[in-house]
């Protein structure tokens, strides 16, 4: 039988706020265990939330974005459960009345197949603590640092059909987000994370089949294999007659399987309520018209303008414009060095190969776009020629400070254009060389390479090849 | 001149005029206490080397004029529901019986600020749950007035040791009664003001939308005064108000000609409730003779009141006290096997049966299934019975009815009779689930010789109607000045 999968996505986003969702707290990453607290992150008697305005922005702005409806009547609510890890024992989340609903993300898959995906809903909510269970003894160690950082939940219906388009969802809402500058998205360091719902059926069929949630997926190549685990698993257990159950399943990165976490079952009954600490909040026309104004140029924008605008190819404008630190850096590039093709040729070329080697995020590149400019016009105007300039540019790529054209002066790489001193070489390399130029005459044309090669290596590399080749063309037809 | 009976504004004025000092007011509760608490148990924690320290270094203060509020230099005792820096906070409960807290209650810090000293804090029932503060894992307090009796609840502790002698002043909490209730078995005065005019924050809390700090004092001024030290929006508590507050003590009034008074003067039970109606109507006379219009009212919403608190309330405490698990702070069970035993094993021997029960009915009206057909339909029940008390005021400027049916019940009969006791609230609860600002004032003594309250409650916001309403008859009345003793202050 053919099986169909069909997951739907739970997306955990930080806001990248400088305070908490409920207190003033920083949000900072790491430092000591339990030092970005207050009474209120310990969940002391007494203390109480009080809504943080930037937080309810943030999410608006990525509501607006994702293409969803705004809840203009906005409540918080209580989810209700015991765990060391929520200091009140209690989420603080909005259950009947989420901000946004009913959006989409329009995507484009790997294979370059589109497809669009909805969105069901989008909620606020605080962020638990971490629990460090002890490697010696029966301890856990709480720390409290992330108990109350804004997270977004987003919500996507059961749209997806494979894991190319779960990634493809994930990369678009990671440069969505990033463009709006509201989250740092980083898989690893948790800001983004991302739970799957996956069941199976026979394809053609327009049943549900039976679904498992799973989560701890801390990566995007985690989430392809554990997509591809789970889906055979459910095959496997349906085709040999076994029972599915509905239950949460938790992802071992190691292992490469997952496990059972709690069945339906034994699922926790929240005791949902309107949180009554958190007075409703209303929001205006006026200030969702203000927010929408604010909205950037978001990726999607931006290919197209690209395209049109610097006559780039749909692939190449797609590329450049997923993250928005490309975006920038092609951009501020291009105003200085006023090429854009060349520009994208090296950032699609040798820079992307060497994110791709460093495993290097776009957000942590270091290159001047200054720099990167002068690169490309010395470059463009043949200043240098491509073979000396390869190894500039993993230069400019490498520091912030890299002077490209002190660089070339102090180490005399400018091409050399001059035909006289490129005839003269090549003639040295043709004498120097009898039996290679019988080669030659005997119609081995093959070995024209090697006294270009030969004329290169004496001019150090640094010649304009174009220049050579016509020159050494030239100057053996003359035997 | 006996310090312990002077009212707190006849004390911080005497200190002003360098009658006597901070210190030797201080003093003198200090002894008080030291006389008669081991009877009366109002107090859980007595913090008497800090006072004296404090008071000392206050006093300078006002030597040097730094410090000019009317209550600068004067005592203070608070509930234990309310946080206060360095001093054990328990909640009368086993389960926060080491609990020391590392903040200040907002209102403890603005009385700080005002120059109050902080005398110790005040028994309760445990978490505020209860009518008699029976229910405190530190034992019952007496009633100053019969020792058989409870002071009532859940503030007996403050209303008891005012009432006594032992405290100048206090600061209570009201969810369902708690301030005017006990106030009113006690023979003081209680007010607890409209929702949101005084912050919540560091109020270990109960019920989160009906709890409200409020003063429990030897009369109406000194009620006012507090107010206007303890109110205000407060960046720490979101359901604080940001309204402009009048200045309370300086707008009191004894001018009450033309108020439009409504009136609900009947008591369900026969017998000594009778009692209670025949003082609350003699009182009600006193308005008409100042020239205020008193008309009977019905008050339609009434059976409606003590379901629809209860549910609201168990719910909210369901959930609020949650965080109470043994794993952060507070006491922890030695034994235990895993978490959630941890959880249980705590719970089990840190709440008592009173907590217990409400956290058991409160966390079953929410859950799956029933939470439409109780907490949400509860819900929809408090907007109507809020629709009919704005129909209420739209034609009166205030209600006057009975705080309770009864004087204080003897100890031990409220436990043993459960849903009596939370009847007890059904002319208190009304004011919370209206967010209303509502008043307890003593009008007389029963056959029993027991003190009875009159009620006085006011639309929303509208807290200097109800002050004044008070403050008046106050100015015709000795009600508030009769003490346990026989003698009046």
């Amino acid at each position: 039988m053919t099986w169909e999968t069909v997951m739907g996505l739970e997306v955990h986003v930080e806001l990248s706020t400088k305070s908490k969702i409920f207190c003033s707290c920083t949000t900072q990453f790491g430092g000591e265990p339990n030092t970005h607290c207050c009474p209120g992150c310990w969940g002391m008697p007494g203390t109480l939330p009080v809504l943080n305005e930037k937080v309810l922005e943030y999410a608006l702005k990525a509501g607006l974005a994702l293409n969803c409806e705004i809840t203009r009547y906005n409540q918080f609510d209580r989810k209700n459960y015991f765990y060391p890890d929520l200091t009140k024992a209690y989420q603080i989340s909005q259950i009947y009345l989420p901000f946004a609903r009913n959006g989409y993300v329009d995507i484009v898959t790997r294979s370059g197949e589109e497809k669009r995906i909805r969105i069901h809903e989008i909620h606020m909510e605080e962020d638990a603590g971490k629990l460090i269970h002890s490697a010696y003894g029966d301890y856990t160690y709480p720390d409290f640092n992330r108990c109350g950082i804004a997270l977004i939940e987003i919500v996507s219906k059961p749209d997806f059909r494979s894991s190319q388009e779960v990634i493809a969802y994930l990369e678009q809402i990671k440069s969505t987000l990033e463009y709006l500058g509201i989250s740092d998205v980083k898989m690893e360091e948790g800001s983004l994370r991302a739970d799957v719902n996956l069941s199976v059926r026979p394809l053609g069929s327009d049943k549900l089949g039976i679904r498992t949630e799973m989560k701890n997926i801390n990566s995007f190549k985690s989430i392809e294999r554990a997509i591809d685990y789970e889906t055979s698993r459910h095959i496997e257990t349906l085709e040999t007659g076994g029972l599915l159950v509905q239950e949460t399943r938790r992802w071992d990165d190691n292992k490469g399987k997952t496990f059972s976490m709690r069945s339906k079952e034994n699922s926790r009954d929240y005791r949902f309520f309107p949180d009554p600490d958190i007075p409703p909040i209303s929001i205006s026309e006026e200030f969702l018209l203000q927010l929408k104004a604010q909205q950037p140029e978001l990726a999607h924008e931006k290919k197209v303008r690209y395209m049109s605008q610097y006559g780039l190819s749909e692939y190449e404008a797609r590329l450049l414009t997923e993250s928005k630190f490309l975006a920038k850096l092609f951009e501020e590039t291009v105003e200085l060095s006023k090429n854009p093709k060349e520009t994208a040729v090296w950032m699609l070329g040798d820079m992307m190969y060497l994110m791709k080697e460093q495993s290097l995020e776009a957000s942590k590149l270091c290159i001047s776009h200054e720099q990167f400019a002068a690169f490309i016009t010395a470059v463009a105007s043949g200043k240098i020629n491509r073979t000396v300039a390869k190894p500039i540019f993993e230069k400019v790529f490498a520091s912030h400070d890299f002077d490209v054209n002190k660089y070339i002066k102090a180490n005399n790489l400018l091409q050399i254009n001059d035909e006289d001193i490129i005839k003269q070489v090549a003639k040295e390399v043709i004498n120097e060389n009898p039996g290679t130029v019988d080669e030659y005459k005997s119609g081995k044309n093959k070995v024209f390479s090697f006294f270009v090669g030969q004329t290169m290596k004496k001019l150090h590399g640094k010649a304009n090849p174009s220049t050579v080749n016509a020159i050494v063309s030239e100057e053996l037809e003359k035997i | 001149m006996d310090i312990t009976k002077m009212t707190a504004l006849e004390i911080g004025k005497a200190i002003k005029s360098k009658a006597f000092t901070s210190v030797e007011a201080v003093t003198a509760f200090l002894d008080k206490i030291r006389e008669t608490d081991r009877e009366l148990n109002a107090y859980i924690t007595v913090c008497a080397q800090e006072a004296i320290q404090r008071a000392k270094s206050v006093q300078e203060k006002i030597n040097k004029g730094e410090t000019t509020s009317p209550l600068a230099g004067v005592p203070v005792s608070i509930k234990d529901n309310i946080c206060t820096n360095a001093v054990k906070t328990s909640c009368a409960s086993k389960i926060l019986g080491n609990f020391t807290p590392v903040y200040n209650a907002t209102v403890m810090d603005k009385a700080e600020e005002a120059g109050l000293i902080m005398l110790g804090k005040l028994n309760m029932d445990e978490f505020a749950m209860g009518s008699t503060t029976e229910t405190s894992f530190y034992g019952p307090v007496k009633n100053p007035w019969d020792i058989s009796c409870s002071p009532g609840g859940s503030s007996g502790g403050a209303a008891a040791a005012v009432a006594a002698g032992e405290a100048a002043i206090a600061l209570g909490s009201d969810s369902d009664g708690g301030i005017r209730q006990p106030a009113a078995h006690c023979s003081v005065t209680g007010f607890k003001p409209t929702y949101g005019a005084v912050s919540r924050n560091g109020l270990s809390a109960y019920a989160s939308s009906f709890d409200q700090i409020g003063p429990i004092a030897k009369d109406v001024a000194d009620c006012a005064a507090m107010t206007d030290i303890i109110c205000g929006k407060d960046p720490l508590d979101g359901t604080s108000l940001d309204i402009k507050h009048p200045g309370y003590l300086n707008s009191l009034t004894d001018d009450v000609r033309g108020m439009r008074i409504g009136f609900y003067n009947e008591c369900l039970e026969d017998g000594a409730g009778t009692d209670v109606a025949r003082l609350i109507g003699d009182a009600s006379k006193i308005f008409e003779e100042m020239g205020s219009t008193v008309e009977e009212i019905g008050l339609p919403f009434l059976n409606y009141v003590v379901p629809v608190n209860y549910i609201i309330a168990c719910a909210q405490a369901s959930s609020n006290l949650s965080r109470f698990d043994g794993t952060k702070y507070g006491f922890r069970s030695k034994e235990y096997n895993g978490v959630n035993d941890l959880y249980s094993a705590t719970r089990g021997e840190g709440f008592g049966d009173e907590v217990k029960k409400r956290i058991i009915f409160g966390t079953f009206v929410l859950s799956s299934g029933y939470y439409d057909a109780f907490y949400n339909k509860a819900l929809r029940v408090r907007a109507l019975i809020k629709e009919q008390l704005d129909e209420i005021f739209s034609k009166y400027d205030l209600i006057i009815c009975p705080v309770t049916e009864k004087s204080a019940s003897k100890l031990g009969e409220s436990l043993r009779a459960n849903s009596k006791m939370y009847k007890e609230d059904i002319f208190t609860a009304a004011a919370n689930i209206g967010g209303l600002p509502a008043l307890s004032v003593p009008c007389g003594l029963d056959k029993r010789n027991m003190p009875v309250g009159m009620q006085l409650i006011g639309q929303r916001l509208d807290d200097v109607t109800v002050l004044s309403a008070g403050y008046a008859f106050q100015q015709r009345t000795v009600f508030h000045k009769l003490t346990a003793g026989g003698d009046s202050r």
